[in-house]
């Protein structure tokens, strides 16, 4: 497929920066996401000061008005959705994995791979520059709900607001390159012997992902050119004195908004999957049954959206229809969550970094899913919506998936990425103060939001009701800050090891699937030989080996490759 | 943990919270139960040296039946929380019972504008009466609340009472609710709605009978004794 590619070496330009290698695009969009997520920090950062001591000067920053503050919740939210959570989870571990753990050479179309890192980095420019022109960048919500994000007059945003569509459809644009890939890839370039049902978990959860991406991003995109429309050429798509309506943005971008949390959820837990059965030394529990509730909740997450929409003026017959379908779709992720936890079972545990993050996602995941509960409940959402209820639970799902999900899959693959060790202690450090001070964030603002407290607005203190909260939001502040911190072990042990690191052997972790067969990096084109699967991913502790892993190449009574 | 929530002042309010602990007290057990679980087996099968993990694939039904049983068991949790909560619902969002009392709010940036139809009992006539962000009602009388935007949507919160409604430009919304308790009680936007949209709270007055009476004859001195009205 990749014909284009000579073996004679490139020049610097065409190996590292317009590549068309598999692996050095996913290493540009991890590095892009890991900007984006300094980014996301900052604002996050500066959200946590002024509710923790309005008006008063940010250290490192200073004053933050009431205008600055609606952009900086509204940037937090696009930044960590679609500049951290899509291009490190998706892009990146997509890009690396699916080509090596399939045995090909690289994606089937490398050149349009290129391509849709490229948009991704013009959105990423555009966005960037939204801060910077008159009238600020965005400032209404990530969620951007007209008529306050299709007027200038009611947010005093010009062109910010329209930059951040714009860096938006082009980001769903290089989304949706990168998503024919993935797919046309694994349909077609894998290994001889590698059967649908002999792909690890992770791949099936990236193309599951891919498919929902692509079915539920087409609204969204002809509602961003709506809304662009509204604010440039005067029309009135969602302004009803104009005879529109604002309630069909909301249903365009919620009908593709709940479907984007499973693409940014699905690949985390692929990773968590992976990560867990090669620590356990043991099978995952109910593989195929796995797959087949990921399927399920892939379809269900298009008939959930309105469950963002029970307070908003819908029909409130349409509620009960939505409370059903959300509280369902609890069931497949029950699935999935329940095989991770009889994946422990009777297992041979060793807690590595990676493993501590994947254990950590599964943990704080559950208490996600469960204040998800809260939520579907149409009852209880009329009191929590638009509550930190909702903000703390969301954290809880996605900071688990993209952040503990993200950092499990990181610190596993690495060695593979770069050819290099991670420092393992100073990876346990970061889990255990990561764990720590997230909880300490997140449990306290369930309660904060339980009294009542509005999302997005700047200052608590200007309301009776919620001036009590203040030293709890001190103290979420605080913890919010450590927990900022916390993340310098990762960055200093990422560059230590990215210089000094240990160079890794093949297979450090001694695991299965067949990206552990090449060299650590793997070269240009991956494979010396392209290899034949003989079994599934997670043959670990199989009674057939002397020992508790068998690589999904290697042939039976054969001795294994010799290179190592 | 009764001061989890504001203090509860409507009819409707103390079903809210009933739903809200019923979905607590299942969630909890489940909580623990998953959450023990991983603790538990995360200590007892660490690695030891010679050991060796067990070779389950989780493909046999006796396996999956470790799953699919509690499986069964969030199904059924999950049915009887939503016929709890659709009861519920309907009470609060659904047919809502005669009003006593009607008021119009206009959300606008960033202000709750208030409309009393006034002793006529409608509205659009002289004897209306606007004020910005002050709510008065009698406790005990169902009011009825018409929603409407002058430019954004707001939305329509009263922590105490347990209710929350969206206020869509270009749509009249009506909700509803019956304090129990006089008092006052803030009316905050809970949905972004511009600059100013921190601090956009307006004040709920929930007089007993007499000072209500008494808040009606300030207003309209010379007006009829009639102080309700049809919504």
């Amino acid at each position: 497929m990749s014909s284009e590619t000579s073996h004679a070496p490139l020049g610097f330009w065409r190996s590292h920066v317009f590549s068309t290698d598999h692996k050095v695009i996913a290493k540009q969009y991890l590095s892009l996401g890991l900007f984006w997520a300094l980014m996301g920090g900052a604002t996050a950062y500066l959200i946590r000061w002024q509710i923790a001591h309005p008006d008063t000067e940010a250290p490192g920053w200073g004053f933050i008005a009431p205008d600055f503050y609606n952009m900086l919740v509204t940037m937090h939210g696009t930044i960590m959705v679609f500049f951290v959570a899509m291009p490190i989870l998706l892009a990146a571990f997509g890009n690396f994995l699916i080509p090596l753990m399939i045995g090909a050479k690289d994606m089937a179309f490398p050149r349009l791979n290129m391509l849709s890192f490229w948009v991704f980095f013009l959105a990423s420019v555009v966005l960037m520059t939204s801060f910077f022109v008159p009238g600020g960048a965005a400032a209404a919500g990530w969620t951007g709900y007209p008529p306050l994000s299709a007027k200038m007059e009611y947010t005093g945003v010009g062109w910010g607001m329209n930059l951040w569509l714009l860096a938006l459809a082009l980001e769903f644009a290089s989304f949706l390159l990168g998503g024919v890939n993935f797919l046309t890839t694994a349909m077609n370039m894998r290994a001889p012997g590698l059967t649908w049902f002999r792909l690890p978990v992770v791949v099936w959860m990236q193309l599951t992902a891919a498919v929902i991406f692509m079915l539920s991003v087409g609204p969204l995109i002809a509602g961003a050119v709506m809304l662009l429309m509204d604010r440039i050429i005067g029309t009135t798509f969602f302004l009803p004195e104009g005879g529109g309506e604002p309630l069909l943005w909301q249903h365009l971008f919620w009908f593709f908004g709940h479907p984007e949390v499973y693409v940014i959820l699905l690949p985390g837990l692929g990773i968590v999957l992976d990560v867990i059965s090669v620590f356990s030394r043991k099978p995952v529990f109910a593989y195929r049954p796995i797959i087949y509730s990921t399927i399920i909740a892939g379809f269900m997450s298009f008939i959930v959206w309105a469950h963002h929409q029970f307070i908003s003026g819908i029909n409130p017959r349409l509620a009960m229809p939505f409370s059903i379908t959300t509280i369902i779709i609890s069931v497949p992720f029950a699935f999935v969550i329940f095989s991770m936890i009889a994946t422990l079972w009777r297992a041979s545990i060793t807690f590595s970094a990676a493993m501590l993050f994947a254990l950590g996602t599964l943990g704080v995941f559950i208490f996600g899913g469960i204040t998800g509960i809260f939520n579907g409940s149409a009852p209880v959402d009329i009191y929590i919506h638009d509550t930190y209820f909702v903000v703390a639970h969301f954290h809880y799902t996605l900071f688990s998936s993209v952040f503990f999900g993200g950092f499990a899959g990181l610190y596993f693959w690495f060695p593979k990425m770069f050819g290099r060790m991670m420092n393992e202690a100073l990876g346990k450090i970061h889990f255990w103060l990561t764990f720590v001070f997230f909880n300490s964030v997140f449990i306290p603002m369930h309660l904060v939001g339980l009294r009542g407290m509005m999302r997005r607005i700047a200052n608590p203190m200007q309301y009776e009701f919620l001036k009590p909260l203040e030293p709890l939001n001190q103290f979420i502040t605080l913890s919010a800050i450590l927990l900022l911190l916390s993340q310098l072990f990762f960055v200093i042990n990422f560059f230590m090891s990215l210089a000094r690191g240990k160079a890794a052997e093949r297979n450090p972790w001694q695991a299965n699937t067949l990206e552990w067969t090449t060299t650590s990096p793997p070269p240009h084109e991956n494979f010396s030989t392209t290899p034949t699967v003989h079994r599934g991913p997670y043959e670990y502790s199989s009674p057939e080996s002397a020992e508790d892993w068998l690589p999904q190449d290697q042939p039976l009574n054969a001795p294994r490759a010799a290179a190592r | 943990m009764s001061n989890w929530f504001p203090e509860n002042v409507s009819t409707f309010g103390g079903d809210v919270d009933s739903i809200f602990w019923l979905i607590f007290y299942i969630t909890t057990v489940w909580f623990f139960i998953t959450e023990g679980l991983i603790v538990y087996f995360a200590f007892r099968y660490r690695r030891k040296p010679g050991g060796k993990a067990a070779y389950v694939l989780g493909d046999t039904t006796v396996q999956l039946a470790w799953i699919l049983v509690p499986l069964a068991i969030v199904v059924v949790l999950d049915l009887v929380i939503d016929i709890r909560g659709a009861e519920v619902w309907a009470k609060i969002k659904g047919q809502p019972p005669p009003a006593d009392v009607t008021v119009r709010a206009m959300g606008k940036q960033f202000n709750w504008g208030f409309t009393y139809p006034g002793p006529d009992g409608k509205f659009g006539t002289e004897d209306d009466l606007q004020i910005d962000n002050d709510l008065h009602v009698p406790v005990g009388k169902v009011v009825h609340v018409i929603l409407t935007s002058k430019d954004v949507i707001h939305s329509f919160f009263l922590p105490h009472a347990r209710l929350k409604q969206d206020v869509v430009p270009g749509r009249e919304i009506p909700a509803w609710f019956q304090i129990s308790k006089p008092g006052e009680y803030e009316i905050p936007c809970a949905e972004l709605c511009g600059f100013g949209h921190s601090g956009m709270n307006g004040k709920l007055y929930a007089h007993s009978a007499e000072d209500y009476e008494k808040w009606h004859k300030e207003r309209w001195p010379e007006g009829a004794q009639q102080t309700t009205t049809k919504g």
